[in-house]
Order: C-alpha cells, then sequence, then structure tokens
C-alpha cells in the first residue's frame, strides 16, 4: 500500500487565506496527503474555507489546535472546551508542570517543546513513561534545524537527539513536522525524513513518523469524533427499536 | 574487490533568483561538510553531472552508501549567496537514462 505523507504543523496564517492556500499548493507538490493547520479559535467559517482550500489542491485536511497553557488546570479547561471540536490537539509545554499534565492525560495527541530553548526541554524519562501510557506523540519541527546555525543547531541537535533516544526507549511515538509558514522552507517528506537522521531518526522509523504515526492520531480522532463512536472499540452500527 | 554502486540525483533549485553552477556547487559542498565535517565531506564523493540554469535543475552523483547524507545536506540548504532557496530531490537513480525517466513524472514548479 502506498505511503501517504502527513505534514500535522504547516504554520500558515488562517487570517491570511492567500497565504495558507500557497502554502497548501506548495504541500501538494512536494507529496503530502494530509496537512494540519493550527488555529487560535473556534471559527467554523475559518476552518470551511480552509478545508475547501485544501479540497482544492487535492490534500486531506485536519483541523488542530495548539495550546499554550500556563498552568496544568489551564490545560484541562482548555481541553474540556476545545478536545471536542478539533481533530488534532498539540500542547506547547514551555513549563514542567504543563508537560506532565499533558503527557498523562489521553486528549492530548502532540507533545511540543520549545526547540530553541534548550533548557526549556522536559521530555524525558518520567514524561516519556507518563506519555507512554496515554495516546500522546512527541512531535518534533524541523524549522529550527534549518534557521538555526553553528553552535545553536549543535545544541539543538544534541537536545533532540536525547529525547528521541528517550521516546524510541519507551515507545512513545515521534511525529516529524515541518512548523514553517514560508514555502521555502517546506520540504519533501523524505527530505524531512532524511534531516531526522541527524538526530539518530533513521530508515524506517523516520518515513514512519512522516506517514503512519500523524495519519494514525487523525484516523483514531476522526473515529472518536464521529457520531457513531461510544468508546474505544465499541461504537453503534444500528439505531432503531428493533436493536 | 568491493564494486561502490554509483546513484545519480536529479536536483531541483526551487527560487526566484538564478544561480551559477559554481555556486550551486560550493553550496552543495559547503552543507556537506558544516553537517558531517571534511572528513564526511570527503567520503561522498560529490561531482555535478549536468546543470541547467533556465531550467533550475541539476543532476549530481553520489555514492550508493552516502546517499542520505547527500540528500540530508541538501535539505538543509535554505540560500545561496544570501538569496532565499530550497532544494529538492526530484528522483534518484543509478543510471542518467532511468533518471531522466523518473524526474520527468514528478516536476516541482
Amino acid at each position: 500500500m502506498k505511503r501517504v505523507y502527513a505534514d500535522l504543523h504547516l504554520c500558515a496564517d488562517c487570517d491570511r487565506m492567500e497565504q495558507v492556500s500557497q502554502v497548501v499548493s506548495k504541500a501538494s507538490k512536494l507529496g503530502y496527503g494530509l496537512v494540519a493547520v493550527p488555529f487560535r479559535k473556534f471559527f467554523e467559517e475559518q476552518i470551511r474555507q480552509v478545508r475547501e482550500t485544501c479540497e482544492k489542491a487535492g490534500v486531506d485536511f485536519a483541523s488542530r489546535m495548539d495550546l499554550r497553557p500556563r498552568t496544568p488546570e489551564e490545560l484541562v479547561t482548555n481541553l474540556r472546551k476545545l478536545r471536542r471540536r478539533f481533530e488534532v490537539v498539540a500542547v506547547m509545554c514551555d513549563s514542567k508542570t504543563v508537560a506532565r499534565q499533558a503527557a498523562k492525560d489521553r486528549r492530548v495527541d502532540l507533545l511540543n517543546f520549545p526547540q530553541p530553548d534548550f533548557r526549556r526541554s522536559f521530555f524525558d524519562a518520567a514524561e516519556a513513561e507518563l506519555a507512554s501510557n496515554c495516546l500522546a506523540s512527541l512531535e518534533v519541527d524541523v524549522k529550527p534545524l534549518l534557521t538555526l546555525e553553528g553552535p545553536a543547531r549543535i545544541k539543538l541537535l544534541s537536545s533532540l537527539r536525547r529525547e528521541v533516544t528517550t521516546a524510541m526507549k519507551f515507545h512513545v511515538p515521534i511525529v516529524i513536522s515541518s512548523g514553517v509558514s514560508d514555502g521555502m522552507l517546506m520540504r519533501k517528506p523524505k527530505e524531512l525524513a532524511a534531516l531526522a537522521s541527524l538526530f539518530d531518526l533513521s530508515g524506517t522509523y523516520s518515513l514512519e513518523a512522516v506517514s503512519k504515526n500523524p495519519a494514525e492520531i487523525v484516523k483514531r480522532n476522526r473515529e472518536k469524533l464521529g457520531q457513531k463512536f461510544v468508546a474505544p472499540g465499541i461504537r453503534i452500527i444500528r439505531r432503531g427499536k428493533d436493536c | 574487490m568491493k564494486v561502490m554502486k554509483r546513484r545519480y540525483l536529479a536536483v531541483s533549485i526551487d527560487s526566484h533568483e538564478t544561480f551559477s553552477s559554481h555556486e550551486f556547487m560550493d553550496a552543495v559542498w559547503g552543507a556537506v561538510s558544516k553537517l558531517f565535517g571534511e572528513y564526511g565531506a570527503s567520503q561522498v564523493g560529490l561531482s555535478l553531472i549536468d546543470y541547467d540554469e533556465t531550467s533550475k535543475s541539476a543532476v549530481i552523483r553520489t555514492w550508493h552508501k552516502t546517499l542520505e547524507t547527500v540528500r540530508t545536506a541538501l535539505a538543509s540548504i535554505t540560500q545561496i549567496g544570501k538569496k532565499p532557496v530550497a532544494l529538492h530531490v526530484l528522483a534518484v537513480s543509478g543510471t542518467i537514462k532511468a533518471l531522466h525517466r523518473a524526474s520527468e513524472k514528478q516536476p516541482i514548479s
């Protein structure tokens, strides 16, 4: 079966539809079959417009919400409000307490750590163990790898290598995304996978990180958001009095 | 004696500017040596086979073993001479003839 490549973090500004259109058509040309664009708030009209743009470009679209809570309580409140409205929910972990809460909450799909800031990378063994018991995946944005140079990139690679090794040890799925808003920084899926070899994620693991792992998140959530879903493994097959 | 297999890469240059073949190869060598050092760069056996300034495409040759190294280096290039650029590998093949056939199928403008 042909691999479907996905980029779950196309950071186009949803208020500027021409930028969204440009980035989405570029993603289609580069060979992506599924893209996710993060929204700041829940605007049904905006989501519909982006979905239409993606349909025109021939790319499957998943709505995404990036949460940046300051406290674990704020994260829980936001998840309660927004989880059922978006197909992908990512948490930008700016503090250790938020990172821990996000890792143990089954409603969180992606854990994203502020990469250029190495001291605030909280993906350690404890975090990975919590994430492995839930459904969260580790998201790695490639953008800083392309924009940084010299010692900053060296430190970033060292930090990413540590995070990826920990994730693989605890069987936490890894998702590689572009994290870019500029078409010039977009790369083909195989090129993203090749860049992942810089932090020791190579071979089939890196290809799965741009195809199977993100696609599974979207598939799982679409099933959950569907009207037939009751609980994992249970869904409504038929309605009526004779059931 | 072990035969060293060659691989040819068709590369598309995505930029509003045009670059000479020298500028292009300098950028590729620069990226390889920046990421993998001079020792790594000495192993890739990189050479320019064909370069078309108007169609913004190039064919480069490397060893089968170092294909991923070159692919990584090409992906890391964001500018040539301070002008923004993206290099995309269109096709990889063991012969130039098959490479042209494969690269015609997936153009990136």
